[in-house]
């Protein structure tokens, strides 16, 4: 894991401080709200309708058991004892007190933690995927180049007030799981000619209102240049991006507005400027950065010990557990293992300071250490040794923490919603709590197998509903909270926009609405065919059909 | 008059930013004077600021790009940068680039809604003098400049980034 130096430290300390300053002058009058609003967003402070939220900054989903201790902490006297993850593997808080603020950035700062451009319209963090290092699939590992990028993006003076926010994904395994498409950039680490590891980027992607997946314009990026290039498409987007309209300010905007072929051209030639500048990395920085990453200390051991095949024999709910939630590591004798955070009846993501600490004490047992947390708010754990599964499962168990839901309908995406949001149309942890309820069957879960269940309560798509297999919004219908159902999205490598199945439902109506459209599908799929695959073969006609009929 | 530091001091201003929309009768009525002038009032008017007694300069809207004027922008001796409100931020791209794509040495000037949060950003973007909001504390701007002891990136200020220093 990255470890602060110096130079880290004191910019972290200086940013403290030009906080504390900047919030003191608030509150004696002498900055107006409007010209402390940027400057509090790009410290992570959002004013909600209860309370401030504060967002957390976790590079790339990384966090060290110390760091979680210190959020279990924080959650515990800043906050009502619980915590949030959110779907860009940040944190947040829900009831910080804004003069609290300062001593709470200056506390996560002891652990090199920080709230910096977690909001605003600047460069957000930078996310990956969350089995980096351990995918048995995996190119190379992208947390270094993370890393790289959270430096180049952190207080980049040029880019500080650009249109509108901006998030870059990595991903270095075959399978996708970090929805890099629908990031306004989003770079794969590719193989080359002659073997050489590169980079292929995407720019233009993103959620909101107008969800667009985005468009490669370089298919190979050498090392050595990823910042030139992330440098030159940031300039060109912070000169021509939009600022006459909010809700075209994005880079997706700019892109299709000015086609992808010119807008390339534009980066190109701005490349050409600094292509070979002082900003072109070392090889010295690529190695400094890697070695934060270096393999732990793995002990040599054999795959599917005994220790773990007696207990999955003896005992079906571990046995379900790990079918579900233990995936291939890269190396011998080792699993990772997903926490999935999905517990019907408790908000998606939300996490109390208790289970922060158990995380933290089991992290150091079982896994060096370290945790990482996923965009689909769970949490994981790397590296776990096979024959310590069920120990680990056991501890979890006792923890209420061993949801066996990993991946399935119940492991849903959800937005905080009109619960807590201002901008919300509608509620949507309620939603997500009934179609829990009525999908409480393990057993009929796994038969429906892999599902994307994803819940936004408003058109800027926190939730992720465009790129859900299931995609739910809440809509305003005459001021009642109607919910649109969308079909056929998905954030992985073959990403695609979901396509809306019709008019609106009554919150009532949406478990069943969601129970009729798993029907039509496990009517229609051959053999062992996933839920995406099936609606891709017969499109949205059989299911519009079913839920429409039922309806009347 | 308004307020102008440089990054150590406040220092007098001899210049004043003729408003976008003045007409070119102001060089018969005020005499002697400096101007930044638009860049438009600039282009349409060469030939009756030739003839002008006063110092002129130049100011771009955050709309406006240092392209316009590559080809006469060495003979200026300041460029004016406008920052139409504080949150628009396309004038640090604009600074930049006068510095790195064109190699303009002369003083480049931050005017408009220039307040102190930004200041630090704005020198490290390569601004030299910044005409402060009226309502600004000239004392609490000086500050900024050392809000950071030092940046992760490559600027004008420190064109070495820093995993080439550390
Ligand atoms: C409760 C307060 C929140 C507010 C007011 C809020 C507001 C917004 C707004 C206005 C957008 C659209 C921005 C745009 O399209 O340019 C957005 C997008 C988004 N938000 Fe939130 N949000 C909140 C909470 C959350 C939470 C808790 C999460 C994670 C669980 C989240 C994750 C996202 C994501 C992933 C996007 C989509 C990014 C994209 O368009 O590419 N937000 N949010
Ligand atoms: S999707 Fe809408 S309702 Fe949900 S958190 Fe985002 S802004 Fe709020």
């Amino acid at each position: 894991m990255y470890r602060y130096d110096g130079y880290d430290h004191q910019m972290l300390a200086d940013r403290v401080a030009q906080f504390r300053d900047q919030t003191n002058r608030y509150i004696d009058g002498k900055l107006s709200e409007i010209e402390f609003l940027p400057l509090r967003l790009q410290n992570g402070l959002y004013v909600q309708r209860l309370a401030p939220m504060l967002r957390i900054a976790v590079p790339y989903g990384m966090l060290s058991s110390t760091q979680l201790r210190k959020l279990a902490y924080i959650a515990n006297h800043y906050d009502k004892g619980y915590a949030h993850f959110t779907t860009r593997q940040n944190i947040q808080y829900n009831w910080p007190a804004l003069v609290d603020v300062p001593d709470l950035l200056a506390d996560l700062a002891e652990v090199e933690m920080h709230a910096i451009q977690t909001s605003g319209n600047c460069i957000r963090n930078t996310t990956t995927d969350q089995f980096a290092g351990a995918a048995p699939d995996e190119l190379e590992d992208s947390r270094a180049y993370c890393e790289i990028i959270r430096q180049w993006s952190s207080f980049h003076p040029e880019f500080a007030y650009l249109p509108r926010k901006f998030k870059i994904a990595v991903c270095g395994t075959v399978d996708d799981q970090a929805a890099t498409q629908v990031h306004d950039i989003g770079i794969y680490i590719v193989k080359g000619d002659n073997d050489e590891i590169g980079f292929r980027i995407l720019v233009g992607g993103g959620l909101g209102r107008t969800p667009v997946i985005g468009k490669e314009i370089f298919d190979f990026v050498e090392k050595k240049h990823l910042l030139t290039a992330l440098e030159a498409i940031l300039r060109v987007y912070n000169r021509e991006g939009r600022r006459d309209n909010k809700y075209k300010a994005r880079i997706k905007i700019l892109v299709k507005e000015t086609g992808v072929e010119e807008f390339k051209n534009k980066v190109t030639k701005e490349w050409a400027l600094i292509k070979d500048s002082s900003l072109t990395l070392t090889d010295e920085e690529i190695d400094r950065c890697q070695k934060f990453f270096d393999a732990p200390n793995y002990q040599e051991l054999s795959n599917t010990p005994t220790q773990l095949t007696d207990k999955l024999q003896s005992n079906i709910l571990f046995a379900a557990w790990h079918s579900q939630n233990v995936k291939p590591h890269k190396v011998t004798g080792y699993s990772i293992v997903t926490v999935c955070f999905k517990e019907t009846g408790v908000a998606p993501g939300d996490v109390t300071d208790r289970q922060l600490e158990q995380i933290a004490d089991l992290s150091d047992e079982y896994s060096f250490g370290e945790i990482r947390i996923s965009h689909k708010q769970n949490i994981v754990m790397a590296d776990v040794r096979q024959d310590q599964l069920f120990e680990l499962w056991k501890a979890l168990e006792s923890g209420a923490m061993a949801s066996n839901n990993l991946g399935l309908l119940t492991d849903l995406i959800c937005c905080p919603g009109g619960d807590f949001c201002a901008l919300a149309n509608a509620k949507s942890i309620p939603i997500a709590e009934a179609i829990q309820r009525k999908f409480d069957d393990h057993e009929e879960l796994t038969n429906i197998g892999e599902m994307n269940l994803n819940i936004s309560g408003c058109m800027n798509a926190c939730g992720h509903h465009h790129v859900g297999n299931i995609g739910i919004l809440g809509v305003d219908k005459k001021g009642e909270e109607y919910y649109q159902v969308s079909l056929g999205g998905s954030s992985k490598n073959n990403a695609s926009l979901g396509k809306i199945i019709g008019p609106s439902f009554a919150q009532e109506e949406i478990p069943d609405v969601v129970e009729t459209i798993v029907g039509v599908y496990k009517e229609k799929r051959i053999g062992e065919e996933k839920f995406i695959d099936t609606y891709n073969r017969i499109g949205i006609d059989p299911f519009k059909e079913k839920v429409y009929a039922k309806a009347d | 008059m308004p307020k102008l530091i440089n990054k150590n001091t406040v220092i007098t201003n001899p210049w004043t930013v003729m408003k976008a929309s003045t007409g070119p009768e102001i060089l018969q009525v005020v005499p002697g004077k400096n101007f930044i002038v638009p860049l438009q009032f600039w282009k349409l008017y060469q030939e009756e600021l030739n003839e002008y007694d006063g110092n002129i300069a130049v100011w771009l809207d955050s709309d406006e790009n240092p392209e316009q004027i590559s080809d006469e922008l060495h003979s200026l001796p300041l460029i004016a940068l406008n920052f139409p409100v504080f949150s628009d931020g396309r004038s640090y791209t604009n600074a930049r680039e006068l510095r790195q794509k064109y190699a303009f040495k002369g003083e480049i000037r931050a005017i408009g809604d220039v307040l102190r949060d930004q200041l630090y950003y704005m020198a490290q973007c390569g601004f030299d003098t910044f005409e402060i909001r009226h309502d600004q504390e000239a004392e609490l701007c000086l500050q900024a400049f050392n809000d950071f002891e030092t940046g992760y990136q490559s600027t004008v200020a420190e064109p070495v980034p820093l995993f080439r220093r550390r």
